[in-house]
């Protein structure tokens, strides 16, 4: 009634392609983001300080980029971000962060493929011409 | 003096950066510190408006001149096809810019006339009215703006707005910038529509608007709202016309004629 011949191989195919992208990658985990911050205009910073601490930057960057583009475009429209330490920085995505990181590749891109993220920010805003 | 403010301001402001040697590029004074230097600052103004000299206005070139200092700064595609054109400032003929107004016999200067149009910012705009997600919204001081994170690419300020000031991106605009885009100002993405801000992102520094400044004096901006500005000086000395006036969307463009 059943053809144990032709069932049992489909089964075994089937069980191997669909398991296929676990072990094809497996002990092949990806390269561990790495920002680089080695771009001319920071290596001539005295201290290398970025708006705020770096473990904020990292956790909060897009939550501060987020609140700039509505204050600037559609908030009280000041463009002075003013750090905690009370240093004072234009909100500006392409006149402000890219003139310190100018190198979008080896910072922005390493984290953002790492974990997925596409952000559509560079449809519209032009990235630097990458320095070394 | 007006220039001299700019040139003033431009200096200052490049001084500052360089005196910032060892500290990120783009740290800059404390707010106000180089307008404090100079006088009353631009950016404050409750009703800015422009007034277009037209008999200033010669030569195409006159006209060229600003429509290309506007596309330079602004990052405005070159779209040859004319129904996916993107416009910010142009020019158009005397009966499209002015149809309210069709006297039968025009004097010949006026009937073959070119007159540099924008968006006229209107005190009461339609095209805000109608955007459902207020991508089109209207700032304090005047200006019409903008939020292109916000347009959903409707149309609908495109069908409210009676002057055809606004452009919608049919395809993605970077492919159509030729010449050398300006970095310090954003393009636009596919699917949103764009239009003329009032330089607003020049304003913000004390800057007058690119078309204003490579008018030559045709063309002077200011604060309708002030009765000192340059603007009412202008309008209390000559005769001037608006777009379109019958429709009551008091535009804030005038023309001297
Ligand atoms: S000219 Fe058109 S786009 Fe500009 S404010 Fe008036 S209605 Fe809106
Ligand atoms: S005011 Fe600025 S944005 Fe508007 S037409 Fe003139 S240059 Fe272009």
């Amino acid at each position: 009634m059943y053809d144990e011949n032709k069932i049992i191989p489909m089964i075994i195919v089937f069980v191997i392609l669909v398991t296929f992208p676990l072990w094809y990658n497996l002990g092949k985990a990806a390269a561990k983001p790495d920002p680089k911050i080695d771009t001319p205009v920071i290596r001539q910073m005295k201290e290398k300080k970025c708006l705020e601490p770096k473990a904020t930057m990292k956790t909060t960057h897009m939550k501060i980029l987020d609140e700039w583009r509505h204050e600037v475009v559609r908030g009280d429209y000041k463009r002075l971000y003013t750090a905690a330490d009370g240093r004072v920085f234009e909100k500006s995505l392409q006149n402000g962060c890219m003139k310190c990181h100018s190198n979008k590749t080896q910072f922005c891109d390493q984290c953002h493929n790492y974990m997925e993220v596409k952000p559509f920010c560079w449809d519209c805003h032009i990235a630097p011409k990458e320095t070394k | 003096m007006g220039i001299n403010r700019r040139e003033f301001l431009r200096i200052a402001g490049i001084a500052s950066l360089w005196g910032l040697g060892g500290q990120a590029a783009f740290e800059i004074l404390k707010p106000g510190a180089i307008e404090a230097q100079a006088r009353a600052p631009l950016s404050q103004g409750k009703k800015w408006s422009m007034v277009i000299d037209t008999r200033k206005f010669k030569t195409p070139e006159d006209f060229q001149r600003c429509i290309d200092a506007c596309n330079k700064t602004h990052n405005v595609p070159k779209v040859a096809n004319v129904r996916q054109e993107i416009k910010w400032i142009w020019t158009e003929k005397y009966e499209n810019a002015f149809p309210d107004d069709q006297n039968q016999f025009l004097p010949e200067s006026m009937a073959h006339k070119s007159f540099l149009v924008l968006c006229n910012h209107c005190t009461d705009p339609p095209c805000v009215r109608v955007c459902p997600t207020q991508a089109t919204f209207k700032r304090p001081d005047g200006i019409v703006m903008m939020d292109y994170h916000r347009c959903i690419g409707c149309r609908f300020c495109m069908a409210g707005c009676p002057y055809g000031a606004r452009s919608f991106n049919w395809r993605d605009p970077r492919k159509f910038l030729k010449e050398p885009t300006n970095p310090e100002y954003p393009t636009r993405s596919k699917g949103v529509v764009e239009k003329c801000n009032f330089c607003e992102e020049r304003i913000a520094k004390g800057l007058y608007p690119a078309c204003a400044e490579a008018s030559n004096g045709a063309m002077t901006f200011g604060d309708l709202d002030n009765p000192n500005s340059e603007v009412r000086k202008l309008l209390k000395e000559n005769y001037s016309i608006r777009r379109k006036p019958s429709l009551g969307t008091q535009p804030n463009v005038y023309f001297l004629v």
